[in-house]
Order: C-alpha cells, then structure tokens, then sequence
C-alpha cells in the first residue's frame, strides 16, 4: 500500500497543477486534498488508493473502448462479421477481475471505517457541536465555555466532536480536519482528530438547511497548546467593562434595553439562549456565522438588517429601528468585549 | 371489470391479464403495508405521553372484528364458488354477506376509533396515535374501497348482468377482499396481541 | 398509428403510439424547463458571491431542477419508449391495459402540470410569483420540510405532486409486467426478449416496489403538515431519520428505474450498428437483473453522514461495491459487442458510445463514495454533483438520446438529420465534460451542493466558470437537436420499414407503424428474427395489407377524466377546501366507474 501513498503525493499536484492552469491560486482553506488532521489523512489515504484503482480502470477500459471504435469501424468491402454470441471464459474473466479489486478497495475501507469511528482517549478534549438554522454553537462542557462558530483546538491534543441539533437536520463539515457528519435533532454523533498543523481553517454546513444553507459557514482555529490556553483563559473570564463615559458603554445601555437581550447571552447582562453568545464576540474574527469580517461597519449593516445580509436570518429588524448613533453604540460595545 | 371478452385472450403465460396485473398490484401492495407496518413497530414504545396501548386498546372487541372479517372471507369464498357454477341466486347472497361483513367491521372501527378519542388518544396525540390511526386507519380504506367493489358487483347481478361469464371479475375481487383480510391479521397480531 | 385526427381523437386515444408520443412530447417540455432551471442555476454560480437570484429563488430552482429531471423528464422519456417499442418488440397489437395507459400518461401530465404551476400561483397564497415553488429539495429531507420549519404551500406542492405522479408509474408498471410476460408474440420466449423490453421489465418491478415505500413516506408528511401527526418530529420520540430510510428505500431503486432503460437502449443499438449480435446475451439480462434486486440493499451508503455506525456502513459499503460487478460485466460485454464488428458511425452510435465511455466515469466516481470514510469528504459536495450527473446526464440522457435518434423514423417515418445530429452529439459531449468534470474538484475543494453562492477564498470562482461554460454549451447542443427536430417534420427523409438494418421486430413493420402494429401477429423462432444467424434465416415481415380485417379499440374519455380528479382531490389540502375533495373523489370515482362499465372491445 505504501507505493500508493507515495503515488497520492504525487497526485496532489494534478489538481493543484489544474487549478494554476485555471488562474486559481490557493490557499484552498476548505480543501479535502490538504489534510491536517489524523482523521483527514486516513481518509485521504484511503481516497487515493481507490483513486488509483479508479484511474488505472478508467484507462485500460475507455483505452479498449476507442481502440475498437477505431480498429472495427465500417469500411467499404469489409466481409459480414462473424456472428459472436459470447464466450463463457471470457465472461467469467471479467466478472472476477472487478470482484477482485475491489476487495483491495474494501478491506481497506473497512479498517478506516473502524479507525475513524469517532472513538477517542479518554483525556480527549471535548467540544459539543450545535447546529442552528443559520449558525454554530461550540461547547466545551470540561472547560465551562460557551462560543460560537469559531472552534478553536489545540494542536496534537485529541478532540472529540459531540454534533447534533437544535432545529433541523445540519452537518458539520471541516474538510482539512476531516470528514462530515449530520447534526440531527435528538441524535449525536462524534467524530475523533488531532489537529497536526497550525492553522486558520474553512468550514461549513454541508446538508441543506434552508434558506441561508449556503451562509452557516464556521471557522477552524488549530493553535499551539499555549495558544490554545490563553484563548480559553481569555473566554472565560467575564465579559470586559466599558469604561464610564465611553461610546461602549452608552452602547451596553442601549443592549440592555432593546431586544437583543431576548436571544443573546452576555454574561452578567442578559440569558438569552436563541442567538449566538456574545460575550466574547470581539475577540471574534467574522460575524454571521463566517460571513462577514468582524468590523464596525459590518456589525452595524447586521444589527440594522440582518436579514438583509443573511436571507431568512432569525434576528429580525427591531421595531420600531434603532437610531444609527444607539447602533454605533451597541457596535463600540460589541467590539469591547474582546 | 365486467366485459367477458378479454379473459377469451390468449396470453403468454396462460393467466388472464386481468389476474396478472392483481397479482402484480397484490405484491405492491405488502411493500406499502410492510413500510407502514415497519413504521409501527419501529416507533413501538416510543411515545412521550399517554395513553399508551396497554391502557386504550380493547383486545376482546377487536377480536370478534377479527373473527367477522375471516368470516366475510369464507362468505366471499363461497360467493365466488356459486357465481363459477352459475348459481346466481346464492351467488347475490353471498356477495351480499361479504359486503355486509365488510361494514360490520368498518362499524367497528368506527366505534373503536370514537372510543379511543374519548379516551384521549387522537391521530396527533402522540406516536402511538400518529402510527395506530394510519396504519388501521389505511386498512379501514382498504376495506371501504372493497365493500363498494362488492356491492357493485351485486347491485350487477340483482341487474342480471353478472354470471359465469365473469367469474374472473368476482375471482379478483375475492384475491382483493382475502389479501385485506390477510394484512388485518398481520395488523391484528403486531397491534393488538404482541403488546 | 391512428388515422383519426383532432383533439378528441388524442384526448381520448388509447393507442400505445400516440400516447408513446405524448410522453415524448410533454417530457420534452419538462426536460427544456428543468434545463432552463439548470441555466438559472449556473448563472448564479458562474462567480462567487453571485446575485443574479436571491436565496429563496434559488432554493426553489434546485429543487425543481432535481425534481423535474428525474420525475418528469428522465422517467417518462423512458415511459416514451416503454409506450411506443415495447408493443411493437414483442409482436403485440397494444398493451394489455390500454385504457390504464391512457390514464398513467394523463396523470403524469396533471402532475406536472400541478408542481410545475406552484411557480405562478403565489399571488394565490398571498405571496409573489417565483415564491411558492417547493424549496426543499428533491430529496425532501424532514424535518425541515415539516410545517414549523416550511411554513408555506412550497413543500405542499411538491408532497401531493409527487404522490399523483407515483400513482401514474405505478398504473404503468402494472400494464407493462403484464404486456411484457403475457402478451409476446408465439415463440417469443423470455429469452429472446430484446435487451430493451428485459430491462424496462426489471425496471417496472423495481417502479412497482419502490414507489410505495415513497407513497408511505409522503403520506406521513402529507398527515404531519396538515393533521398534526408526528412522525418525523423528534419531541414527540420520532426521529427525522425515518424519513430518510423511507425517502432512500425507495431513491436507490428509483436510481436504476432511471438507469436501466438506457442501458437497454444501448444495449439494442450496438448489435445494430455493429452488425453483431449482442454479446453475452444472457449475462446482460441476468446482470441487469441482478443490479434490479441489489438495488434494494443498498440505500444506506446515501447516509453514511448520518451515523449508523461502523458495522452498518461496513456492511452497505460491502453491497454497494457488490453492484459494481454486474455493472462492470455490461460494459465488458458492450465493448465486446463491438469488437470484430462492422461499426456504422450514426448518431445514434455515437450517443450509445458516449453513454457507454460517460458511465464508466460515473461508476468509478461512485466507487469512491460506496467507501463511507471517503464519502464523509464528498457526500454532500459538488463531488456528489459530478457524480450523479455523470450518471444521469452521460448515462441515462445519452441513453435516451441513442434510443431518440435509433427509433424517431420509426415513430415519426422520417430520419433526422445525421449531420445536425453528430453536431449536437459532439456539442453535448464536450459541453458535459466541461460542465460537470470541474464539479469533481469543486467538490474536492470544499464547496457544498445546495449553496446558492460561495466565498471567492474557497477558490474555486474559476472552475465553476468553466462548469457554467459547459453548461451553456449543453444548452446550444439541445437547441440544434430541437432545429433538428422540427427541420425533420418536413424536411427528413421519408423512413422505410427498416432503415439500419435491425433484427428486432418493430423493424419489420411500416415507420410509423399502423393503427393495428402488426398485419399478421408474426411466430418468432430466434433472438434476432430479422437477422440469418447459424440456424435460422431472417423471418418474412408482416405483409403490407391485413389479410383479414383487424378490430382496433376504440378511444374512451374516462381515464382522462378519472385522472383529472387526482389533482383537483390534491387542491383540496392546499386550499384548506372540503368541497373540492368531495369533487375529486367524485370525478374520479365517476371516472372509474364508467370506464369499467364501457363497453371497450381489447
């Protein structure tokens, strides 16, 4: 098996090579092809042994194929073919030849079933994954931390993935962490990985949803394992006070009496539990569930109309509207709480 | 239905066209109560909030449904003997016993289905509901669409329209009318007896 | 086919020709709406961040792409020629239900006419036009398509539209396993059944098991939308999954229903324009067959992402890669069909080819996927799309379009235009291949299906450039065969009995076929009866004229109006209406009672 490996390496850059051709440059954030996780890279592996098997198939077949178009093709004078009705041997032949290939396709198969079953130590740490029409709620029960849509992991430390639902059936999906699983309401589903480089990562729900299916989109944070603890110590302290007289905190009197406070959660501010947990939300790098950059001007678009941005969004158009200066101070207040 | 003409036909098979389709409807047929059924059983247990089976269902009531329905079968097996022999004036009565079954037991799935929502089970209260009113409440139409077939083909031969000649009419009418009869045992046995 | 002409001669025709031709026809309307839906679609997708539609409009686009492609394009072009040949291959005059076809085809077309008519009737619900088309998918998964998460009359449409269009394959399958094993001509034994008639019989079986699982599935939702049920409602101890065995039981079988007349298709144009008789006969009857029977035991590698566990996905990785074998044989035994043969390069050569060289593609794609940990990379991506439009479109299209260009003379009694036909060959070839290969590495790279816009950083804007290039290509392709068709209607040349040479029945008989089919119903003593082979010569055709007068049904009203209760008894949940129900059961119920009781000579 190990020569396919080395074969797989090769193939990366036929796809790679394709796409320079195609004027595309990377960094391919959401690629299968690029693994960073002991789980994506068993899957990988596996992907490019049947991926050879396929190729070599493809070639011998569609080969014989154009050779007999072209070898038996109609000229004048050629005398009447003879009538062949079948030869058994031959038949026989070429029914054991996929049979047997594609045992070396599934055992395999089998074994990276079982190897990436979503099994994991048991110091593993543990995230639990929510998914919700139209965004991502991140537990970690061990740490008592609560976020959303930006899962943070440490590099080299088992993770176990805990993923269901709130609402209707989602899947997570990190491609260079490795494969997907469907977040269902009333089930969960683990999946098992060591992150194995430092990095900023795509991701994104991969069943249909519903209206903004397309925008539940999540980021992947693998950091050192220092990295890792600053942030966690950082997310779990309470959220930061705005100084007297600031913008933010006319802003966090603004929050506290408008709507937001029915579905968000700032610590020590408001419970809500419907929409993401702000209480750390500028330390975050995008809003929406990875749609926009985390910026005042796009923070300001989303508080004023998110369901502008973000076809079908839950969080409606307050009524009556907040004034644009109550929206710069809700924005001051949000980016604060770092 | 009742044209004597295409069971003359020859046919590849040697068995009428006709009988054939049923055949094939027959097999369609166990595939859409197997799912039905299947539905039942996986969601057994399941429900949230009562009332529960064991507390609503009246076994002794549903068995004397049972009974008349096997009964109607047998009624129906006759009716199908005095029509291929040409006696038509037991062949009415037949027919008409197996129809009159056949309400008998809608009957008591009405007064069955009344009870139950007295009782507080409705097709929304819980699983059990949803499952039960569907699965029995399919049958039920089953046997609706039956008892008209047979009253039809009574209502033809009170006309004289109905004889030996179209003893095929009435003969797929029966495997229609056993094959409801077959699937309530099923039904009888997964609902009501395997609690 | 019937000289009678008019309206009423077709709305009430019961002959298995005209309505073969009303299946092409309207099918062919719905293959060019689901087509302009893929363009739709394409267009959005040509670059990120795309706005051509908005979320809502897309959602309802995909969906009615998948659903019309597969429900009323692919199947009934299918239905076409299950309708038109399958009589004339077996030597029969007719069905053996003519009315009961009548009636498939009229309900297909009241199906149609109802999913397709949520695009216009949202001024109805007091909503835009372009805003209540169903927007679930075609896959439907519950729960989102429950009424908490799917408020409007959009997946309404789409549960009662698809449980009137199961009634009319259903009503079809019935008619052809009984024409099909009842109503061959003398000597015509199973096996010497052409490949085409075996595999839509292994089709109508797989219709007729199928669909009622499905039936069952929409019937719950149907019963959760509108009376309160709970079967896939996970707070009242259900589970959304249900729905997905059921929608699967049915969806890999329907995966075949959509496959198995092509590949009959070509396995009866090879031995033609190769002039050799099909090779292995019996392997590819049996082989089709068994790929029919497997089909059932396969549906779970759909949801490998779902999380049956490792024994459960090791086990349908296992039968999923099994379907391969009897797969991979037919190829084997086409290539050998034309190995030593005398290859005529007609057009309906060249798409039986290409579906042969497209499908290997799309088997080789799906054996990737039968792998449950490779599939958890590309379930659910543009890999998948690659795959099942290498599948539908290179396989089953290409197929069907072999099968349109093989049998238009006979239907119609004119030949079409081969250059315009190779041109549309090439155009739709290279088109494909521009279009959905890219969708392979799109996938690759990350990007979901069902998303209506994606970000620039997946770097993928270029590859669904050129997807959307092959796309537009596809679509010039289609309109010169449509230019093709209608220069044909005047301008082709006149078809006799048999213009390539073939050894099957329909051949033997005037293009197009008269009313009766068949002067004189012929004895069949060998599997090419057209062709010498070492022990018989080739059979003498029907004469031109019967011998003796030949009884023609007559046409009759009542399927027609039988069916057009199904839809008016489906408005009634839409419109929260009892009476309308009470009129549909009673058109149909009337419908039904008066055609038994017609007098209607077969």
């Amino acid at each position: 098996m190990r020569i396919f490996v080395a074969v797989g390496r090769l193939r990366l850059w036929l796809p790679t090579a394709a796409l320079v051709m195609s004027g595309c440059g990377g960094p391919f954030p959401q690629s299968t092809l690029l693994p960073r996780s002991d789980f994506a890279r068993a899957t990988d592996v596996l992907f490019t042994d049947i991926f050879w098997w396929a190729a070599g198939v493809f070639l011998v077949v569609e080969t014989l194929l154009v050779v007999t178009l072209i070898r038996f093709r109609h000229r004048e004078g050629r005398a009447a073919p003879k009538p062949t009705h079948g030869h058994t041997l031959l038949e026989i032949a070429w029914t054991l030849a996929p049979a047997a290939i594609l045992v070396f396709v599934a055992v395999p198969t089998v074994r990276t079933i079982f190897a990436t079953s979503g099994e994991a130590p048991a110091d593993a740490l543990k995230v639990d994954v929510i998914g919700h029409q139209w965004w991502w709620e991140l537990r970690y029960p061990d740490l008592a931390l609560v976020t959303a849509n930006e899962l943070h992991v440490p590099l080299g430390r088992a993770v176990q993935l805990s993923i269901t639902s709130a609402d209707v059936i989602h899947a997570f999906w990190a491609p260079p962490l490795g494969g997907k699983r469907d977040a269902i309401p009333g089930h969960v589903n683990q999946i098992a990985f060591r992150a194995d480089r430092v990095g900023d990562y795509g991701g994104q729900c991969a069943e249909f949803c519903g209206a903004s299916h397309a925008n539940m989109r999540l980021r992947v944070v693998v950091d050192s394992d220092s990295g890792f603890g600053r942030w966690a110590t950082e997310q779990l302290e309470g959220p930061a006070a705005p100084a007297p007289g600031t913008i933010a905190e006319r802003g966090k009197a603004v929050y506290a009496r408008s709507a937001c406070i029915g579905c968000h959660t700032i610590q020590g501010v408001s419970p809500g539990v419907i929409g993401p947990n702000l209480t750390h939300v500028g330390s975050r790098t995008t809003i929406a569930s990875g749609l926009f950059p985390n910026d005042s001007a796009h923070l300001a678009s989303w508080i004023a109309d998110a369901p502008a941005l973000k076809p079908g969004a839950l969080m409606m158009r307050m009524k009556p509207p907040l004034s644009d200066a109550d929206i710069a101070a809700i924005v001051a207040y949000l980016e604060s709480l770092k | 239905m009742t044209h004597a003409s295409a069971t003359q036909h020859h046919t590849s098979m040697g068995l009428d066209n006709r009988k054939m389709a049923f055949w094939a409807f027959i097999g369609s047929e166990c595939l859409l109560f197997g799912s039905l059924i299947s539905t039942y059983l996986v969601y057994k247990g399941r429900s949230v909030v009562g009332p529960y089976p064991n507390q609503i269902l009246n076994i002794p009531f549903t068995s004397v449904s049972t009974f008349d329905l096997l009964m109607s079968s047998l009624m129906m097996v006759l009716a199908l003997a005095a029509v291929q022999r040409g006696d038509m004036k037991w062949g009415k009565i037949w027919l008409f016993s197996t129809a009159l079954l056949g309400l008998v037991f809608l009957g008591g799935q009405v007064i069955e289905f009344s009870e139950f929502v007295n009782k507080g089970l409705t097709i929304s209260t819980n699983l059990f509901g949803c499952t039960f009113f569907v699965l029995t409440g399919t049958h039920g139409a089953h046997v609706t669409v039956g008892v008209l077939w047979l009253l039809t083909l009574w209502v033809r031969a009170l006309q004289g329209k109905l004889g030996p000649a179209n003893a095929m009419t009435v003969e797929i009418t029966g495997l229609y009318w056993h094959f409801v009869d077959v699937v309530w045992i099923v039904i009888f046995t997964v609902v009501y007896l395997i609690q | 086919m019937s000289d009678a002409r008019g309206l009423a001669s077709w709305l009430t025709t019961t002959d298995h020709k005209r309505i073969g031709l009303l299946y092409f026809w309207t099918a062919l309307a719905f293959f060019l709406i689901g087509g302009i839906e893929a363009l739709f679609i394409r267009a959005q997708l040509a670059q990120p961040n795309g706005r051509l539609v908005s979320a809502e409009t897309y959602n309802q686009l995909f969906t009615m792409h998948g659903t019309t492609m597969i429900f009323l394009a692919l199947m009934p072009l299918g239905a076409s020629f299950f309708n038109y040949m399958v009589p004339l291959q077996i030597g029969a005059r007719d069905v053996a239900f003519p009315r009961l076809n009548a009636f498939s085809y009229w309900v297909f077309l009241f199906g149609g006419l109802f999913l397709n008519a949520s695009w216009f009737v949202g001024p109805l619900f007091h909503a835009g036009i372009l805003n209540v088309a169903p927007n679930g998918g075609w896959f439907g998964y519950a729960n989102l398509t429950e009424r908490q998460y799917s408020p409007g009359p959009n997946i309404d449409f789409w549960v009662l539209g698809l449980q009137i269009l199961g009634i009319s394959s259903l009503a079809a399958g019935f008619n052809f396993i009984v024409t099909i094993l009842n109503m061959r001509a003398p000597g015509m034994k199973m096996m010497r059944l052409p490949v085409f008639t075996w595999m839509t019989l292994v089709t109508q079986f797989l219709i007729i098991t199928a669909f009622p699982v499905i039936t069952v599935g929409l019937a719950f939702l149907i019963f959760d939308r509108f009376f309160g049920t709970h079967f896939y409602v996970r707070e009242a101890g259900a589970t959304p999954i249900l729905w997905q065995h059921l929608f699967w039981l049915f969806g890999h079988p329907e995966v075949y229903i959509l496959i198995l007349p092509a590949m009959g298709v070509v396995s009866d144009v090879l031995p033609t324009f190769s002039r050799k008789p099909l090779f292995g006969y019996p392997v590819v009857v049996y082989s089709g067959v068994l790929i029919g029977l497997m089909s059932w035991g396969v549906w779970s590698h759909h949801m490998f992402a779902v999380g049956l566990g490792p024994i459960a996905d090791s086990v349908f990785a296992a039968t999923t890669m099994l379907i391969a074998v009897p797969t991979g044989v037919k190829i084997f035994n086409w290539i050998a069909t034309l190995w030593g043969g005398d290859i005529r390069g007609t057009t309906a050569l060249h798409f039986a080819v290409g579906f042969i060289a497209m499908f290997i593609i799309g088997g080789l794609s799906g054996v990737t996927h039968a792998s449950p940990p490779t599939d958890l990379q590309q379930t659910d991506s543009y890999y998948v799309v690659a795959h099942i439009h290498y599948v539908f479109f290179g396989g089953t299209i290409f197929g069907l379009f072999a099968g349109i260009y093989y049998w238009w003379p006979k239907m119609t009694g004119r030949l079409l235009d081969e250059t315009l036909g190779k041109t549309h060959f090439w155009l739709q070839f290279i088109g494909m291949n521009l279009a959905f290969f890219p969708m392979h590495l799109i996938g690759l790279l990350g990007m979901p299906r069902r998303v209506y816009t994606y970000a620039p950083e997946l770097g993928v804007g270029s590859l669904n450039l050129v997807s959307t290039l092959g796309a537009f290509l596809i679509a010039l392709s289609i309109l010169i065969f449509l230019v093709n068709l209608w220069r044909t209607r005047t301008r082709g040349r006149p078809a006799p009995n048999d213009p390539w040479g073939g050894a099957t029945l329909e051949w033997s008989i005037p293009s197009p076929p008269p009313v009766y089919n068949f002067s004189v119903i012929p004895t069949i003593t060998s599997r090419l009866p057209r062709w010498t082979t070492e022990r018989h010569g080739p059979m003498r055709d029907p004469p031109a004229t019967p011998p003796e007068p030949i009884h023609v049904p007559g046409g009759s009203w009542w399927p027609l109006i039988a069916a057009f209760g199904l839809p008016v008894l489906a408005l009634a949940p839409l419109t929260h209406t009892l009476w309308v129900a009470f009129a549909g059961a009673a058109l149909l119920l009337l419908g039904v009672y008066r055609w038994a009781f017609e007098p209607f000579e077969v």
